[in-house]
């Protein structure tokens, strides 16, 4: 049987230290034995190395999510003009808002894609999360909301020490003392302004799940992760999957509670009693998602298929003990291929 | 040999790191017409800078307001709110459309009786209402809307002194899980000073008890706070025909939606992040039609709304005075506008567009306004088409505040043209002149003359 | 002024510079007037070319050209005379 020629728009190609998963996810679709897949690579920065590893065929630059949506659209249907793409993977946080709003307008120029609804992805939010977990059922760590900093005792008292100081968008301290906590206060306020999140402080074991939903409550893959090596930013370098249906079951409970579709990563802290709390829900697959592919359950390859609506039957089993290992690798590249896609957007 | 058009020699560098702009030309595609009249047409025959209202959009954006709400609940008034635009020609075409007015001073106040606003239709809200205001409102027959409890009292003394009725509301400040919280304005849910302020109305003998009010904060990005807002004012509402048997006649959830605008900071462009005018009427209506009123009971909806329905209409069309470059390299664009008559550009990243066709270069640069003052700074840095001097552009959605707000500092307040609907432009306010000034100043006699 | 003589310059207004390895793009008339530098062109002769070619007269490009110049130094394209 020949096979079916489809072309698959990605992001996410800043493969560098604290990575996006557009590689990865590049390499489960074309490892899809079903298509012969034609890679359209969407990068923000001129550096980002996807643009020059050889699995894009092409590269657009796409304008920054603070264009808006408009802009956005305006530059997909340019390129989509050119290069008829049938599915687009965006994967990062900060650009999903945008591309599920212009889902629809993709749709209709022929781009699918199999994204979280707004609904969805606001209900994972860190500000969300806490009451999310309640009305659902999770484990997820008590947190309070505040813009003054007197709120802070009396939620110590409540949560009792460690508590988590979370900025806005970006960043967490574990406070010992309530000076510790007031100096994070005032620290994060400065840098992200308004409200700072107090999260109650679950000491255990950090496990990664990443898991794909059909939108209809199935679970079509959850493979969960132990990380082995991590960075000085707190990213895996190297993990390994894990045999562990009670993960499985909880991806598949937070699946079937939410009707997620599409791909996510549940970041997962084991206290010593063995309760799983939820502590980040990533509205996208993460970086490591090769591994789902190497494990035997391709998430990449399946998203594909969903967003094209075919059927996917669900995976059932996938390979235990499977490492991945990051590494690094300098490229060369000519001069002239930087200023080509930084002046033309295109390479 | 007919010569090529020129263009300013540019260079850029080319940065890994920094933002590329790759589709971002829907920011600046000139806006050359404004309702088919041609920008430089309205520059050459008002000057520059000069304001522009479209009428059109105006009568669209109101009447679509109209429609997400009336099409949700049977009983819906737009009050039009003076203070964000208060040119006799901008409010007359809200008139037109159906709207009352909502005023917050006695000079707004005489605004709208003089538009022929009919008394029985002006809300009059605000902390600052003298006794002789007042008397005034009552004799009219306008809706007074107390924000204090000294506000009451004189009220209580007035009518019982001239032995008239009074339509009073009062403003409600609550929680609506809202930071900042405005509860400087009104009397408090949470701790039961409204309810105490209710209780003084129903014992007087001259105020009737209309309506509850409330206007929770400015340019909201959540509908939930309006909803807790309609359920805070219904359970008042609830309590009061329970405990005195009489159904309150209107809730009015005041003002606060936001515009498309990009506050400054934000992240994502306005028009992406906030909630359309259906999901507002949705919060509302919902809450209200689900609250357990009995049908007969369901009060009348009034809606203060002001930034929304009149900042998409309102543009600022100007020219560049200079081009300069910074002592750090960077490119800066000296305006005939500045925060003196664009106050917005104190919290709006406004959009900004040229009004004549240019190539595809373009550079960063900060805009100043014309203004011997540092903090005059209409955008801290955009990214344009290079702009020549006497180039002109269009500055978006500046219909709310702008017209109320700007002060006569170093430069004189430009002319308002409205376009109407069939595209013919009218002066609707005239430019202040040195003249303006002059005839309000009086010199004492013994300064009138000096020798230099 | 004079235009470092390694720079170098593409026909679609690409300038790298080999000493310090930036890149820059230009516009048609940036790139034409770096080249006229390159060929060793006075500023009095490069404001005749460009007045002469383009609709601009002499004063008012010459005010372009010193910012331009000034934006060849920022970026380090320049030579020490």
């Amino acid at each position: 049987m020949s096979k079916r020629k489809i072309t698959v728009a990605v992001t996410g190609l800043n493969a560098v230290d604290s990575p996006g998963p557009g590689i990865a996810v590049i390499r489960g679709v074309k490892e899809c034995t079903d298509f012969d897949v034609r890679i359209i690579g969407l990068s923000y920065e001129s550096l980002e190395p996807g643009i020059y590893m050889g699995l894009c065929d092409k590269t657009y630059q796409i304008p920054y999510p603070t264009a808006g949506s408009e802009a956005l659209l305006h530059r997909l249907a340019f390129i989509n003009e050119k290069e008829k793409i049938d599915v687009i993977i965006p994967n990062f946080d900060a650009e999903l808002y945008n591309f599920i709003k212009i889902a629809p307008k993709l749709k209709a120029i022929g781009i699918n894609s199999f994204l979280p609804t707004h609904e969805q992805f606001d209900a994972r939010d860190k500000i969300n999360l806490y009451a999310f977990g309640q009305k659902h059922g999770f484990y997820v760590p008590r947190d309070r909301v505040i813009y003054d900093v007197h709120e802070l005792p009396a939620i110590a008292e409540q949560f009792g020490y460690p508590i988590v100081v979370k900025g806005k968008y970006y960043e967490a301290t574990v406070a010992q003392t309530l000076e510790q906590a007031q100096k994070a206060f005032h620290k994060l306020n400065a840098k992200w302004g308004l409200p700072i999140i107090v999260q109650e402080f679950i000491n255990g074991t950090e496990i990664n799940v990443a898991a794909l939903g059909d939108g209809k409550g199935n679970t079509v893959s959850a493979v969960p992760m132990r990380k082995m090596v991590i960075t000085d930013k707190g990213k895996a370098w190297a993990g390994i999957t894990l045999e562990d249906q009670s993960l499985v079951d909880l991806a598949a409970k937070f699946i079937s509670a939410t009707k997620w579709s599409g791909g996510f990563e549940l970041e997962i802290m084991r206290t010593m009693d063995g309760r799983p709390y939820i502590m980040e829900v990533n509205p996208r697959f993460p970086a490591w998602i090769y591994l789902t592919a190497g494990a035997g359950q391709n998430q990449p390859a399946a998203l594909v298929k969903l967003a094209l609506g075919e059927k996917v039957t669900p995976y059932k089993t996938y390979l235990v003990g499977k490492l991945f290992i990051r590494y690094s690798w300098d490229m060369i590249v000519d001069v002239s291929e930087f200023q080509k896609i930084s002046a033309f957007g295109e390479l | 040999m007919e010569k090529l058009r020129y263009e300013r020699p540019a260079i850029k560098k080319l940065n890994a790191g920094l933002m590329n702009k790759f589709g971002t030309r829907t920011e600046y595609a000139p806006c050359t017409h404004i309702d088919g009249v041609a920008v430089k047409d309205l520059i050459k025959e008002y000057g520059s800078p000069v304001f522009v209202i479209s009428e059109r959009t105006i009568r669209k954006t109101s009447q679509n307001a109209n429609r997400a709400f009336k099409t949700r609940y049977p009983k819906v008034q737009f009050a039009w709110s003076y203070k964000t635009n208060y040119i006799d020609a901008v409010c007359n075409v809200f008139h037109q459309e159906g709207s009352w007015a909502e005023v917050v001073s006695i000079f707004e106040y005489q605004k709208a009786i003089d538009n022929g606003v009919p008394g029985n239709k002006i809300i009059f809200n605000g902390p600052e209402k003298s006794v002789a205001d007042l008397e005034q409102a009552v004799n009219n027959g306008s809706f007074i809307h107390i924000d204090h409890f000294d506000e009451l009292y004189d009220l209580i003394e007035l009518t019982g002194r001239i032995k008239k009725k009074a339509k009073v509301a009062i403003r409600v400040n609550m929680d609506t899980g809202i930071y900042p919280m405005w509860d400087r304005f009104g009397f408090n849910y949470e701790t039961g000073q409204a309810w105490n302020a209710i209780t003084k109305i129903m014992a007087s003998e001259y105020l009737e008890l209309e309506g509850l009010h409330s206007h929770i904060g400015t340019f909201m990005l959540s509908t939930q706070a309006y909803s807790i807002a309609a359920s805070k004012l219904s359970d008042l509402a609830v309590n009061i025909k329970y405990k005195y048997n009489k159904a309150i006649h209107y809730l009015d959830l005041g003002g606060g939606f936001p515009s498309a605008n990009t506050l400054r900071g934000s992240y994502l462009p306005g028009a992406d992040v906030i909630p359309s005018i259906d999901d507002f009427a949705e919060a509302i209506t919902s809450t209200i039609l689900n609250y357990g009123y009995k049908t007969e009971d369901l009060p009348l909806l009034i809606l203060e709304t002001g930034r929304a329905l009149i900042d998409d209409a309102g543009y600022l069309l100007g020219s560049v005075l200079a081009n300069k470059r910074l002592s750090d390299g960077r490119r800066a664009t000296i305006m005939d506008f500045g925060v003196n008559i664009l106050f917005t550009s104190f919290w709006y990243e406004h959009k900004i567009t040229p009004a004549q066709e240019f190539s595809q270069h373009t550079e960063d640069m900060v805009m100043y306004g014309p203004l011997c003052m540092n903090i005059d700074v209409v955008r801290q840095s955009v990214n344009l088409p290079l702009l020549n001097k006497g180039d002109q552009v269009v500055v978006h959605k500046v219909g709310a505040y702008n017209m109320t707000q700007w002060m006569q500092f170093i430069a004189m307040r430009p002319k308002v043209i409205l376009i109407d609907m069939d595209g013919k432009p009218h002066i609707i306010r005239e430019n202040e002149t040195v003249d303006t000034l002059r005839s309000m100043e009086r010199k004492p006699d013994y300064l009138k003359k000096f020798k230099l | 002024m004079k235009i470092n003589k390694n720079i170098a310059i593409s026909e679609s207004g690409f300038i790298f510079n080999p000493g310090t390895g930036d890149s820059f793009s230009t516009n048609p008339i940036g790139a034409e007037i770096i080249q006229l530098l390159k060929d060793d062109k006075k500023p009095s002769e490069i404001i005749k070319v460009i007045s002469s070619k383009y609709q601009i007269d002499g004063p008012s490009f010459e005010k372009d050209l010193e910012d331009f110049y000034s934006q060849l130094r920022d970026g380090s394209l320049t030579a020490y005379e």
